[in-house]
């Protein structure tokens, strides 16, 4: 399942990634990890786990004096004033596979954080050494950017670093300057509560840039799979013959019950093929693009016969 | 013949200005649809066209069309003609994927366009005009074939036949076939000419006035090898918003002289904006505009908060007067989505009479904007992109008739 801080450490040491490893007890915040390793050993970084209303991830990665402006970046990541916010803390053991306290850029090694988007302050690069959490939170580990550059292309990453302070014009001339970054893919976290994606907002979280994301006190949800839009999260009525029929049943007996009002019998059906016929169209035509998607996808990746 | 193009450049704001990139009515008013076929030389749609679609496709004609959304034309009745023959069409649309908030005014061509397809049963390509866009809105290229492929999600929830559907973006496509069409056409355009069509000066990029053969090539089946082989007198139906129609004079003008046929036109009016202010629905100003992207709450919101009423302002007048049809924006997008044509026409006469007020109207608009957003936003987001791959692959589309 998820990458362990040894089997990460282990990973660096095989890139020949030189870094310093410091054990202590779990900490949850900054400033309680500063008690532990100090600024002589390198620049501590603060860590935003984030989410947009599409459903899309993202790690901010930042020295711990930069000013994060949530609001700057949600414009400059083109997704308006609001966009973006805290992700809930299911997404932070799906996704990342780690815990709270913990998010860092190692976390992408994970295949789970395969669409989350990292963003690195620019000011890291200045620094000698700085510190991050190996996916475990009782651990700090100290290196150049270069090495961890080096570790996210070794993944297939490429290092982004941002002036995460710039403060651009963003506007019908100006598009966003960091809209490239933004994932292609959204992803369904199973939500604590049923919400469908027409109803979101979440209550906005009060924490504060310095402040490792800390969610509630709740225990974290059973693990549920990650999905991808890939998967069934889509409405599954495109995918899956007996949910298909079960939807037409559904809409036409609710349509039934609904519209007999002691007409005829051929009346009734008549209405029925007036109103139901365009919607199960388009449902049918989905199904039929789906089954072929996934055909193509298939083809794609077809290995030849081995002779 | 297709009308003097010198026209154009005297567009001034005390006239109306239709083109690809500005469309504003004359002096705040309304657009003069008529001027406008007029001045572009284009046709009406009348009934007997209408019937005629009836006829040959044995179904109800579109609700765009039995509402006049869909007015104007460049050769419809010769595409029926052949048609009718037993000779097939393809259909070309497209999209300058400039922003990801897609609102309804956007998804009307390819509502249609859909109906098209279905109806006759022909094949269809959609181009993502990034370039363009990476040329006009100064996106980066990463960018607008970011927008590019978002944009062909929301499109593909529109409904298309992934069997009869090629989509393709002009960074990703543009080349081979598709790129020797594109120098023949620009060989017979000076630049003079390219000028004065599209309005291009001295100060605009190159870039810029070597687009519009890209816009006008698709028009050609012998750009789309894969799809078309060997079918060259394949004929071309282009559903678009009539701003896009000088495109497509430059390439009717053109097309003779290649020895193509030159592509038919069915051309749409604009999609009033919700405060009713001259011209379209802006992807720059949220509130003028219903994104395939808002809640029921937000629908609800903006319809009652923004459009506009041609309601009288007191309900004694209202019953007295009646509400002025001319003007009211929720009888206009009825007019737009309101499929039951009997349900509309008891509105406009209960509304316009007084009977009914501005509140019910708003009401039932917001249930049907709801109902097609929703079941839009259900679509989309069964499109994965390995769907929108699948869309985009180029590969023969062998049941493209069927």
């Amino acid at each position: 399942m998820g990458f362990s801080k040894d089997q990460l450490l282990d990973r660096l040491q095989e890139l020949e990634i030189d870094y310093s490893k410091y054990e202590h007890p779990p900490v949850l915040t900054v400033e309680e990890q500063a008690k532990y390793v100090s600024s002589s050993e390198g620049a501590l970084s603060k860590n935003l786990f984030l989410k947009d209303k599409k459903h899309r991830y993202y790690i901010v990665s930042a020295m711990v004096d930069t000013k994060v402006d949530m609001k700057v970046l949600s414009q400059r990541l083109g997704l308006g004033k609001g966009g973006i916010r805290m992700a809930p803390e299911e997404a932070l053991g799906e996704l990342l596979q780690v815990s709270l306290g913990c998010v860092t850029p190692f976390a992408v090694v994970n295949e789970s954080a395969r669409d989350v988007s990292l963003l690195l302050d620019q000011k890291f690069k200045n620094q000698t050494r700085c510190i991050f959490h190996p996916l475990s939170n009782d651990v700090s580990v100290s290196l150049n950017m270069l090495g961890l550059d080096k570790f996210l292309k070794s993944i297939g990453r490429d290092p982004v670093y941002v002036d995460l302070e710039a403060n651009p014009v963003v506007g019908k001339d100006q598009a966003p300057d960091l809209a490239v970054y933004v994932p292609s893919n959204s992803v369904v976290v199973p939500e604590v509560s049923n919400k469908t994606s027409t109803i979101q907002n979440p209550p906005p979280k009060s924490v504060s840039a310095d402040v490792k994301p800390v969610a509630s006190a709740k225990p974290s949800k059973p693990a549920g799979k990650v999905k991808s839009i890939a998967d069934n999260s889509a409405p599954s009525a495109y995918k899956n013959p007996e949910k298909f029929v079960e939807e037409i049943m559904d809409k036409t007996s609710a349509l039934l019950l609904s519209e007999t009002k002691g007409e005829s019998v051929e009346a009734l059906t008549e209405t029925l093929r007036k109103r139901l016929t365009s919607d199960f169209t388009h449902l049918a035509i989905m199904y039929k693009n789906t089954a072929y998607a996934e055909g193509f996808y298939a083809g794609t990746r077809h290995q030849p016969k081995r002779l | 013949m297709e009308v003097d193009k010198k026209d154009e450049r005297e567009a001034e704001s005390s006239e109306q200005v239709v083109n690809p990139w500005e469309v504003s009515a004359k002096d705040g008013g309304k657009i003069d649809y008529d001027k406008l076929i007029d001045k572009f030389g284009c046709q009406r749609l009348d009934e007997s066209l209408i019937d005629r679609v009836q006829r040959l496709t044995s179904r109800q004609p579109h609700v765009f069309l039995r509402r006049g959304v869909f007015f104007a034309h460049r050769d419809f009745n010769e595409i029926l003609d052949a048609y009718e023959n037993g000779d097939k069409f393809y259909l070309y649309t497209g999209r300058g994927p400039s922003s990801e908030a897609l609102h309804l005014g956007h998804l009307i061509p390819f509502m249609f366009t859909k109906y098209l397809q279905e109806a006759f049963k022909v094949p269809l390509v959609i181009q993502l005009t990034d370039d363009e866009k990476c040329m006009w809105k100064n996106l980066s290229v990463e960018e607008s074939q970011r927008l590019a492929r978002e944009n062909a999600k929301d499109i593909i929830a529109c409904g298309f036949d992934v069997t009869k559907t090629f989509i393709f973006s002009d960074f990703d496509y543009v080349g081979g076939a598709f790129y020797k069409n594109m120098v023949r056409v620009a060989k017979c355009v000076t630049l003079n000419k390219a000028m004065g069509i599209f309005g291009f000066s001295g100060e605009d990029h190159i870039g810029k006035l070597s687009f519009p053969p890209v816009q006008a090539v698709p028009s050609f089946p012998s750009s789309f090898p894969h799809l078309f082989p060997g079918k060259d007198n394949l004929r071309c139906l282009i559903p678009c918003a009539i701003d896009q129609d000088p495109y497509f004079r430059m390439t009717r003008d053109v097309a003779p002289r290649l020895g193509y046929s030159k592509p038919a036109l069915i051309e749409s009016s604009f999609f009033p904006a919700l405060q009713a202010k001259n011209g379209k629905m802006s992807a720059s100003d949220p509130n003028s505009a219903i994104y395939v992207t808002d809640t029921a709450k937000d629908i609800k919101n903006k319809i009652n908060r923004y459009a506009f009423s041609g309601g009288q302002d007191s309900v004694e007048k209202h019953k007295e007067l009646g509400a002025n049809l001319e003007v009211d924006i929720p009888v206009k997008y009825l007019s737009f989505f309101l499929e039951d044509d009997s349900e509309l026409e008891h509105i406009k006469k209960e509304y316009g009479e007084g009977r009914m007020l501005t509140g019910e109207v708003k009401k039932r608009l917001t249930e049907v904007l709801t109902e097609m957003v929703e079941r839009h936003r259900r679509a989309r987001a069964a499109v994965t992109d390995e769907m929108v791959d699948a869309f985009m692959a180029v590969r023969p589309l062998p049941s493209m008739f069927e």
